[in-house]
């Protein structure tokens, strides 16, 4: 239904935001890093950062559950990977929804205006 | 910045507080406009049933538990969002909030909806929802336009 260029145009305009939305600093840093610099151990992750490895286990693991990123074993570590094909979904989801809103508002309007 | 847990929309709408109010809490009115067809009425506490009867839709059920119902003011209510799988049962999964807040403006009612509780939908089901949908879109839009024109 929608032109490719419109919803690579949404996509694109999605992608900071959803970021910003993930609503938590250190969750923001760990997606912005893992964007940045591919797979990553938790504990190379949590060098560069002030609060502790099983704090920043548990906010990868928060963010694992909603599919943003995914872990891979290796020995005894965790490789961090993010899932940027999640991320798009996400919004798009969320864009699909505001759609159908905007549809149904359109019919309300017309319905009690007239 | 945009929200992935929040939807909010504003709308002008031309009629008075008491009008935009029925057409929302009536549960036939909300219907008609939303595309469904609800067996029982809204009430607070209480579950509303019904049908889509949005084209391409028929075939699903509609749910939603309202929550408030504030005369004039505010009527929220839960529901499973984008429940569009009828194999599915949603039912033990998390569901969001849509609110519909009145208020007086110039030349009418102002009317803000604000749908929120996304990000505790599981990510497998906002990646279902959109493979789910290829058709149905089309269909809306056709819905709107047809509106919009008349």
């Amino acid at each position: 239904m929608s032109r490719p260029s419109v919803a690579a145009a949404s996509r694109a305009r999605a992608a900071a935001p959803l970021f910003a939305a993930l609503g938590d600093e250190t969750r923001l840093q760990l997606v912005l890093r893992l964007s940045r610099g591919g797979p990553e151990s938790t504990a190379r992750l949590s060098e560069e950062s002030l609060i502790t490895r099983q704090a920043i286990t548990k906010h990868l693991e928060v963010l694992a559950a909603a599919g943003f990123v995914q872990a891979r074993r290796i020995g005894r570590e965790r490789l961090w990977e993010l899932q940027p094909k999640r991320l798009a979904d996400a919004r798009e989801y969320l864009d699909r929804i505001s759609r159908q809103w905007d549809s149904a508002l359109g019919r309300l309007k017309t319905f009690v205006e007239t | 910045m945009e929200s992935t847990d929040r939807i909010e929309k504003h709308l002008l709408l031309k009629a008075t507080q008491s009008r935009v109010w029925r057409a929302l809490t009536d549960a036939a009115e909300f219907g008609s406009w939303f595309q469904a067809k609800f067996e029982t009425p809204f009430k607070a506490g209480q579950h509303a049933v019904g049908q889509i009867t949005h084209t391409g839709y028929e075939h699903l059920r509609i749910e939603v538990f309202v929550e408030r119902m504030d005369a004039q003011h505010l009527f929220s209510f839960r529901w499973h969002p984008y429940a569009v799988d009828p194999t599915i049962d949603y039912s033990a999964e998390p569901t969001t909030l849509v609110e519909f807040k009145l208020a007086e403006a110039t030349g009418g009612t102002l009317l803000t909806v604000c749908e929120s509780g996304f990000d505790r939908i599981p990510a497998a089901r906002r990646a279902e929802a959109f493979r789910m949908n290829g058709q149905g879109w089309a269909a809306q839009l056709e819905n709107i336009e047809r509106h919009v024109a008349a």
